[in-house]
């Protein structure tokens, strides 16, 4: 180990699930990033060690980390709940081909919705890709988990899915650290029947996947991932990941049976445990995963009322949850937020919102642009969607101006078929490449338009104009949207049109550049109380009790998009 | 401290004013102090200008990384906003730091909001000087003198 490493380390549950990678001789690691999964690679990437890469896309991350497994490398696969979705294809079969080396398929989901578009409960797919199934309930238990994910994956010969939440990934402890092990590189497969996934292959693979998970049963009644604690107040829980600290803080005298080894369940464990108890109460965050499959056992529990299916848990929810009741309504209070000061964004979706055009959006920061008073894009389902759904829903009303947004990174990871199949099929349309040259809302990572790799190496630059033009796109414009007048006319033309156009406006994201510039001034006796200056929704334009505004000289960045848009002039650039 | 031998401290304000680096500072020298730290909060969105806010809690034994309305020791708010927000969560004996906030004009670089609140914050914990100062190099690692001087004042509070 590094002298300078301390052995116990202040990490988040992303930084010990690498942290215990690392130390079992990880030797692939890939992601496209996704909050709240984003600083498992992050972190893995600083170690040499490691072969760690930003793909292009969740199923491409997944299929190069499985051909490592394949290849006899340790290797990790990781994203957030919606990314395992584009990576669905490779895993349903990677459970019929089984690994050579240890693969761990780490997915992240977000109760709660903190940074997502919805709130899927991801321990299903065990049950539906018949996958082992992992859930550590804190940092420390991602670091010791993943080593045993390893081992297990090699056992059984299997992928191991890891599944954390929100507030597993980006809660902090202490956690003890040790040094790496090398593990031996193996040969090649040439093993056609096992790696070969045709038909009759497939049909043989099928019958071991069966046996595997009669083996995995018997597995789950053994293993120490799932922990059993004995209280004396003849209540017991049943239950995994965090909750279970929830539990321990407010009901400290309770039995709890945690599954850490969540699929397949350890169903005489199960039967033991609630024999000796007076009541069995089963907690579980989102959808009813382990009680669905209790209810199977012909044991009774009590268990959480529906309300609770929807949002995270907190510690304050057991009582209610022991006591029958619904969750209260709280009515969120937060701040919202907004495009940044200064972001490019914003100059586009001020235009769109002139247009009255519908626009068909995707996913990043640009999503903000549907929050009032903005309120400028009307569609956000996915990534690639933006370009997908502005052709179905001018398939469904060609007479109609629609326009798609898409970012730069959302672009590449699955923007391009789009593309192409609005070429191919014959679309008109708009679409606008918002290119702030980064992957912004997951705070700043590299893509192939970046020109640089996960750990900053110089890579070839993915030239979206390049693609486009491939692709077969009419036209195809390069503009920066701080051209605000030229974009505006632009978009105009080019709505206009009987093409398909492509506008890539291309302004480095503010996070990146923090250019700035002074402040505009503001000629109060001009001002006629409009609104205009507040409707593009920046933090620096305030409005004050009298109706008028003022720029907040802390928070402008100098972009003078307000001033672009005053038409009474009251707002001019300084100097 | 809280009825269950546990300092539950909650940093909150908005996106870029530092609330997430002074609880990690503080998370860090509990840590390297030998205490168990549990630390929670939420990325994303943060630094888009929204609410954002960190559950601290130290102790010989922490369970929950979430705080329970009405349980917070220090209510370590950067934005008077967000103090009336989570105002719920302070204890009725807790420290609400919102009215620090007035002295933060007198601070020589107001920027450096975080390290004030620190100093205030350290004055009223169990861990000693050295792993604060420790903890403010290894995680804001610039302007090193300037932060402890105004940790210092802080602290003198």
């Amino acid at each position: 180990m590094n002298q300078k490493e301390k052995t116990i380390q202040f990490l988040s549950g992303d930084e010990a699930l690498g942290r215990g990678a690392y130390e079992a001789g990880l030797g692939v690691a890939c992601a496209y990033p996704g909050t709240p999964s984003t600083e498992i690679l992050e972190y893995l990437s600083k170690y040499s060690e490691v072969d760690s890469q930003w793909s292009v896309n969740e199923k491409v991350a997944f299929e190069v980390a499985l051909g490592a497994a394949i290849g006899g490398v340790r290797s990790l696969y990781a994203s957030k709940h919606v990314g395992l979705n584009v990576a669905m294809d490779p895993l349903m079969t990677a459970s019929y081909t089984g690994i050579n080396a240890g693969f761990v398929i780490v997915v992240c989901d977000d109760p709660g919705l903190h940074s997502s578009q919805n709130e899927q409960d991801t321990r299903w797919v065990s049950i539906y890709g018949k996958l082992p199934m992992i859930e550590p309930s804190s940092p420390s238990e991602a670091y010791r988990f993943i080593k045993e994910a390893f081992q297990i994956s090699e056992q059984f010969d299997t992928p191991v899915l890891f599944r954390m939440t929100t507030r597993v990934a980006h809660s902090k402890e202490g956690v003890q650290i040790a040094v790496r092990t090398e593990n031996e590189k193996k040969a090649l497969p040439m093993d056609i029947s096992k790696y070969v996934m045709v038909p009759g292959n497939a049909f043989k693979r099928h019958i071991l996947v069966e046996k595997r998970m009669e083996n995995l049963s018997k597995y789950a009644e053994t293993t120490t991932l799932n922990s059993l604690e004995t209280g004396n107040s003849g209540i017991g829980f049943l239950t995994s990941g965090v909750s279970y600290h929830y539990i321990k803080e407010m009901f400290p005298d309770a039995s709890v049976l945690k599954l850490g080894f969540t699929y397949p369940f350890c169903d005489s464990k199960i039967r033991e445990f609630s024999r000796d108890l007076k009541e069995l109460y089963i907690v579980e965050e989102l959808d009813p995963f382990i009680e669905e499959h209790v209810k199977t056992l012909g044991i009774p529990f009590k268990t959480k009322e529906n309300s609770y299916r929807i949002g995270e848990l907190q510690p304050q929810d057991i009582p209610r949850i022991v006591e029958g009741l619904p969750r209260t309504e709280v009515k969120s209070t937060a701040r919202k937020p907004v495009l940044c000061r200064g972001c490019p964004h914003r100059f586009v979706f001020t235009i769109l919102k002139r247009l009255k055009v519908t626009v068909a959006g995707d996913i990043g920061c640009y999503t903000l642009g549907a929050t009032p008073p903005l309120s400028a894009l009307h569609t956000c389902i996915c990534m690639g969607a933006g370009i997908t759904v502005h052709e179905g829903l001018r398939r469904a009303h060609p007479d109609q101006k629609i326009i798609g947004v898409i970012g730069d990174s959302t672009f590449i990871h699955s923007g391009i078929t789009g593309l192409i199949n609005a070429v191919y099929n014959n679309m008109k349309g708009l679409i606008i490449i918002l290119d702030n040259s980064t992957t912004a809302m997951t705070g700043g990572q590299n893509h192939p338009g970046t020109g640089q790799t996960i750990t900053g190496q110089k890579a070839p630059r993915l030239l979206l104009e390049e693609i486009c033009k491939s692709c077969g796109v009419t036209n195809v414009d390069v503009l920066t949207p701080f051209k605000f007048k030229e974009l505006e006319s632009l978009i105009r033309q080019r709505l206009a049109e009987d093409a398909l156009s492509v506008i890539i406006a291309r302004e480095p994201c503010r996070l990146i550049e923090r250019r700035r510039s002074p402040a505009p001034e503001y000629v109060q006796s001009k001002c006629k109380k409009c609104g205009l200056c507040l409707s593009i929704d920046c933090p620096g334009v305030v409005k004050t009790e009298d109706g008028y505004i003022t720029i907040d000289q802390e928070t402008c960045a100098g972009c003078n998009l307000c001033v672009e848009i005053c038409s009474p002039k009251a707002l001019r650039q300084h100097g | 401290m809280g009825n269950s031998n546990v300092y539950n401290i909650l940093f909150c304000g908005t996106g870029g004013q530092g609330v997430l680096k002074a609880s990690e500072v503080c998370g860090v020298a509990a840590v390297n102090a030998g205490f168990k730290v549990k630390k929670s909060e939420v990325h994303g969105m943060a630094q888009r200008g929204g609410s954002v806010e960190s559950h601290l809690r130290i102790g010989k034994e922490v369970y929950s990384p979430l705080i329970i309305p009405g349980q917070a020791d220090f209510l370590v708010s950067f934005h008077e906003d967000e103090s009336k927000r989570m105002n719920h969560f302070l204890s009725p004996q807790g420290v609400d730091f919102t009215p620090f906030l007035e002295k933060v004009n007198q601070l020589p670089d107001h920027r450096l909001v975080n390290t004030f609140f620190l100093g205030i914050l350290a004055s009223r914990l169990p861990i000693p000087e050295k792993h604060w100062h420790e903890a403010i190099k290894c995680v804001i690692g610039k302007k090193i003198d300037e932060n402890i001087a105004i940790f210092r004042m802080g602290f003198a509070i």
